[in-house]
């Protein structure tokens, strides 16, 4: 009963529009980073975005418009690393992250006074959502799933095996560049949502979940796309219920959803063993 | 004259100082059954590599079908089987009709969509390769030999002019390897299509390649099976018995 009248309130609605589409959005994402053994960019930017916020407060204009292309030049520093440098992509995303989060503590000393915004931004605080940020979330969610949908068999292939992929004819250093640019977009849009410390498991669990059940590439974004929002949905409401801080449940909804997924995938291949 | 499907000149590749390849000059044309062979490190996958533009030569030119592998865009007329692809050691959630519809990309334009049109060229694959009971199987609860044949599937859907295949038999059981040798070989005769095979299968390549290519950083013997069965330099390298297990297959089917 509690539930339902909490649908009424405005800050709800507009956590469960904006949760709902940002997380659908990096589920799908987060699908093709981990089966690329990349999931890990999603925390390296998500500490880039830290600096970038720091950066943006610092400079006294509005947090986003500095991260977005910030996060963007990180996320594709990131892939430069990796491809010319032959860094492994673990070390390349160490390194970009340790120099944002290094960035940030920097000006947050020299600055001194906006310590208390930044810490909003650490641990998100999706119930605080504004009209303004909602539609924007909406508007770039819709835009970036529709990217995905554009590329969907470009991406399929590349994560499938990227030589094949270039003897296909597909260009897979525009594939990658894509792939990285999305998920830039996307941390900084999941920062609200979880908060920039929590912002990776967005990306990692509904991918790792919708694994343990997905037969069929299709079937396993749909899975990952659902767990998302299940949880989402649930974190809301149960941070509402008991008072408790909206990011951090949402990421203990998420993993409630991977260990239901690993016991139901656990018991299907068994049924189908027998 | 036959159309020319590859053609290579002074063709040389070298990785940090290492040369890998050295002066390769050959054709290779439509109609051809060409074996790749050589040693552990002889540079085979490289040159497959340079060929197909997934490596830069370091010097020497190569070109496909006419036109220089770094501008080539017809990616349609390449099957291309690569070895050891890396997504197949993980839980990847693809299932082998999904793997082999990728195949049919190189003939698509962005958004590339694969639709029910595409469905009769994938059941054939499927059943060339023998593997229609696993299309809704995915790909990483097969074992080596099935997930080497879906990927031989993937390279054949698209039916193109020229099959690039890296040690495409590696692990396959005798039945299906002997199935696949057959496929390839109605492929070559009847559709004109030029095979490029890299191989340690000494008892196949008798029996159905026309030329070879022994490499070992360089050319040390290229040409058809008749020159190959009298060449005393090559038994050097090749070795006396695994050059009379060539000739004798050879010999046989000349007569057959």
């Amino acid at each position: 009963m509690q539930l339902i009248e909490a649908l009424h309130y405005g800050f709800i609605q507009r956590a469960l529009v904006a949760g709902i589409f940002v997380s659908i959005l990096c589920a799908v994402l987060g699908l093709f980073l981990v089966l690329r053994r990349f999931s890990l960019i999603g925390d390296g930017l998500a500490h880039v975005t830290f600096g970038s916020v720091a950066l943006g407060l610092f400079w006294g204009i509005y947090p986003l418009y500095a991260s977005i292309p910030l996060v963007c030049i990180s996320s594709l520093g990131i892939l430069r690393l990796t491809q010319r440098a032959r860094i492994h992509a673990d070390a390349a995303i160490g390194i970009v992250s340790s120099l944002g989060i290094s960035i940030g503590i920097v000006v947050a000393s020299i600055a001194g006074g906006f310590n208390i915004d930044l810490f909003s931004y650490l641990f998100g605080n999706i119930l605080a959502i504004s009209r303004t940020e909602v539609v924007l979330s909406v508007a770039l969610s819709l835009g970036l799933i529709m990217a995905v949908a554009v590329f969907y068999y470009d991406l399929f292939s590349v994560t499938f095996d990227e030589n094949y992929a270039r003897v296909s004819g597909i260009k897979t250093g525009a594939v990658n560049r894509v792939l990285v640019v999305l998920t830039s977009l996307t941390v900084v849009l999941a920062m609200k949502v979880v908060g920039i410390m929590l912002v990776s498991s967005l990306l990692i669990l509904p991918a790792v979940t919708a694994l343990q059940l997905g037969r069929g590439f299709k079937a396993t974004l749909f899975i990952a796309g659902l767990a998302a929002v299940c949880a989402v949905v649930l974190g809301i409401f149960v941070s509402f219920a008991f008072n408790l801080p909206t990011g951090a449940v949402i990421v203990l909804m998420s993993f409630f959803c991977l260990l239901l997924a690993f016991v139901a995938g656990r018991l299907l291949r068994i049924r189908g063993a027998a | 004259m036959p159309i020319s499907v590859v053609s290579l000149r002074q063709l040389c590749f070298t990785y940090q100082s290492t040369t890998v390849l050295s002066d390769i000059s050959l054709d290779i044309h439509a109609g051809d059954y060409l074996a790749v062979v050589g040693p552990n490190g002889s540079g085979k996958t490289t040159l497959i590599k340079v060929l197909l533009g997934l490596l830069k030569p370091s010097g020497g030119s190569a070109t496909l079908l006419g036109t220089p592998t770094q501008a080539f865009r017809d990616w349609h007329k390449i099957g291309y089987l690569p070895q050891n692809p890396p997504a197949l050691s993980t839980r990847f959630p693809a299932t082998v009709k999904e793997v082999v519809s990728l195949g049919l990309l190189s003939r698509k334009h962005i958004p590339r969509r694969i639709g029910k049109s595409d469905a009769a060229a994938v059941q054939k694959a499927l059943e060339v390769m023998d593997i229609v009971p696993l299309k809704h199987t995915l790909i990483g609860e097969l074992s080596g030999g099935q997930q080497q044949r879906v990927l031989v599937a993937r390279a054949l859907v698209a039916e193109p002019q020229m099959l690039v295949l890296d040690e495409p038999t590696a692990a396959l059981d005798p039945e299906i390897r002997e199935r696949f040798f057959n496929a390839l070989a109605g492929l070559n005769k009847e559709k004109g299509t030029a095979v490029v095979i890299v191989t340690h299968d000494i008892g196949g390549i008798g029996q159905y390649a026309s030329r070879l290519l022994y490499l070992d950083k360089k050319v040390i013997f290229y040409g058809g099976f008749d020159d190959f069965c009298y060449s005393h330099d090559v038994t050097n390298y090749f070795g006396e018995f695994s050059q009379h297990i060539i000739c004798h297959r050879h010999d046989r089917k000349e007569r057959n």
